[in-house]
């Protein structure tokens, strides 16, 4: 049994203009010592489905799902009160945005501090000693003069350095990084991400990586699940997926980026990610998809087998000759 | 060799910070002594981490502020602020956030015609009307957008009203400051075939500022690489991708991840952080995180020599 399971989850915002259905029916399962990276662009529902797991999306969500358990628990009607027993401990986020994620008003030390003393437990001395160690570990210079800084007397790459020691304070079994670089330069990017699959491999949890960078995904993911639109589209091991992509957006995802290219000219893909009021009937990615036809725009397709990527697609690319024929 | 348009020479951008109650006074220095060229054509990027002057390099050459010392001519003709009003016009700019630089009470049209309302105000109405609606079709719009407001578009859509916007008084200078970098994956391929495309048509020199070394890759023909201020490195595309010779290029090109999972990598691991503009480092500043570094490093600072490319490197790489 895997440690994160979640089938068929979808969210829906009531809005002014009616039911917006930001995850429409995926799949997200997670193994100890996994690396799964979600990708998507803007709108494709990456965040909104792991926030819904965390129980962090405001009452206008409505979050259904057929299953989601985390270490054989079922996350469906628990109450706040006993989901945050596990949040922050067992299971842990890191966003996009270091400087706004943590409180301004108290020091980088008094807010780690808050999470071992209420998820572990410890006193004054032993709390102060685990921070020091923690900040030690994600490789903060200096660490006993950092407790006492404010957020905004740090840098970016710091700070995120800090959100990273608050939530492996606890030893959590998964961490979930929500973009955790895409705010960061380069070369403090480069930092972030040896740290994280450092942790990964030192400690052996579980890490859901949400990105939109190809290159982050590439150099980090052991696995891939690729979304569009709040569905989840295509999952595959990360080789495979950049080799042998089976659903169309995939393939003209990576087509399109610029160190493929191989003229001036860049393939595109036409139009943009269908919006609440021009939802297609069939395939979302239909009215953008060179290869649709009628069937495509008509019938909404269900995920391909394993062999196939689970690929959301009528006709996916890459099919081997005997499962085509 | 085509004349160049921009001839820059050691442009300098100094700001004073006064001192307040618990810190005293300084001088960021933002920009040093940065020297370049753009031909009509040709794309020239900076690249560069957040604080090392490539934003500030914008605003000197979009005339948006003045240099503290050094000067730039644009077609031969020295630009000082006497002289702004007259260049600006040759120079445009497009921002990064499309979301933020359009007006979201004005209509595409009025947004499109207001430039040369200001800088031709004796063009007749109709003859402005029918320009901006040319524009339009050659930013790839249809002629029903003229009459919308910007909430309607997409991100896609306003970076180009964006473009057309600054192509409105015919320029002979585009500055992009990270025309792609709030753009999705999918969109941004799109901006940037558009971006290519006026250039062959109107032939263009752009100034193209950009963090993501894999879109300057495909755009760029010559590369500055700057850091804390100062350009520690320059040259072409190829020879800059091939061999870098500054430590800091090389570190940068290894760092950016590549989108190819089975590419052998062999990153190169920065220590630390940029120091503050406020207080560079006396000898070479990316002595505190080089790995190669000598007391000479420390002690003087290396300038851009002119073999092969030239990198400011006491011992740059073969």
């Amino acid at each position: 049994m895997p440690l994160l399971d979640i089938r068929n989850l979808s969210v829906d915002f009531a809005t002014a203009s009616g039911q917006f259905r930001a995850v429409d029916g995926v799949d997200v399962s997670v193994d100890t010592g996994d690396i799964l990276a979600i990708v998507g662009e803007s709108g494709s529902g990456k965040s909104v489905s792991m926030l819904a797991m965390m129980g962090l999306l405001p009452w206008t969500a409505t979050i259904t799902a057929d299953v989601m358990s985390f270490g054989g628990q079922d996350l469906r009607g628990l109450s706040d009160r006993q989901r945050r027993k596990i949040i922050g401990k067992d299971m842990a986020m890191i966003f996009q945005e270091p400087m706004s994620s943590l409180n301004p008003c108290f020091t980088a030390g008094f807010q780690i501090k808050e999470a071992l003393r209420l998820h572990l437990g410890l006193d004054a001395k032993e709390r102060h000693a685990k921070a020091v160690e923690l900040f030690e570990m994600v490789g903060i210079p200096a660490p006993e003069d950092r407790l006492k800084a404010f957020p905004h007397q740090l840098s970016g790459g710091m700070n995120q350095r800090v959100m990273i020691a608050m939530a492996i304070a606890c030893s959590p079994k998964l961490l979930i990084a929500d973009e955790p670089t895409t705010a960061l330069d380069v070369t403090i990017q480069a930092q972030i991400l040896d740290l994280l699959t450092g942790l990964q491999r030192e400690t052996g949890m579980a890490l859901i990586l949400i990105t939109h960078d190809m290159g982050v995904v590439a150099e980090t993911a052991e696995r891939v699940q690729v979304q569009y639109a709040g569905q989840k589209v295509e999952e595959q091991p990360v080789g495979d997926l950049f080799e042998t992509p089976h659903h169309p957006y995939t393939a003209a995802l990576l087509a399109a980026l610029p160190e493929r290219a191989t003229s001036r000219k860049l393939p595109t893909i036409p139009g943009v990610v269908p919006g609440q009021f021009d939802r297609p009937a069939g395939c979302l990615f239909s009215p953008r998809c060179q290869f649709a036809d009628d069937r495509c725009r008509s019938t909404p397709p269900a995920p391909c087998g394993p062999e196939l990527g689970l690929a959301r697609c009528h006709y996916p690319l890459n099919a081997k000759a005997e499962v085509t024929a | 060799m085509n004349t160049p348009v921009v001839v820059a020479e050691n442009l300098t951008r100094h700001y004073d910070v006064k001192g307040g109650l618990f810190s005293k006074g300084g001088t960021v220095r933002a920009v040093s002594e940065t020297s370049f060229k753009l031909e009509p054509g040709k794309t020239l990027a900076v690249v560069g981490e957040s604080g090392c002057g490539k934003s500030t390099l914008a605003r000197l050459i979009t005339m948006i502020e003045e240099p503290t010392s050094g000067t730039f001519a644009i077609g031969g003709d020295n630009v000082t602020p006497e002289t702004w009003a007259r260049h600006r016009a040759d120079v445009q700019i497009v921002f990064q956030d499309p979301y933020g630089s359009l007006n979201p009470r004005q209509r595409i049209g009025s947004i499109l015609e207001e430039p040369l309302k200001i800088n031709r105000p004796d063009m007749p109405a109709a003859e402005r009307e029918a320009k901006a609606r040319d524009m339009l079709k050659l930013v790839g719009l249809r002629p029903e957008h003229f009459d919308r407001y910007p909430h309607m578009f997409s991100g896609g859509q306003r970076q180009r009203i964006a473009v057309a916007r600054a192509l409105m008084l015919e320029p002979k200078v585009l500055v992009l400051d990270e025309p792609v970098s709030a753009l999705d994956l999918s969109i941004q391929s799109q901006i940037l075939n558009l971006l290519v495309d006026l250039q062959e048509r109107l032939g263009l020199a752009y100034l193209f500022i950009s963090h993501d070394l894999s879109v300057v890759k495909h755009m760029a023909d010559d590369i500055i690489v700057m850091y804390l201020g100062r350009p520690v490195e320059v040259g072409p595309k190829a020879e800059i991708f091939a061999k870098p010779r500054h430590p800091y290029t090389k570190a940068l090109l290894s760092a950016t991840p590549m989108a190819d999972p089975k590419a052998k990598k062999t990153r190169i691991k920065l220590e630390g952080e940029l120091p503050s503009p406020l207080n560079v480092p006396a000898g070479c500043a990316f002595a505190p995180r080089c790995w190669k570094v000598k007391d000479k490093c420390r002690a003087e600072r290396p300038t851009l020599g002119d073999e092969g490319h030239p990198a400011a490197c006491f011992f740059p790489e073969a």
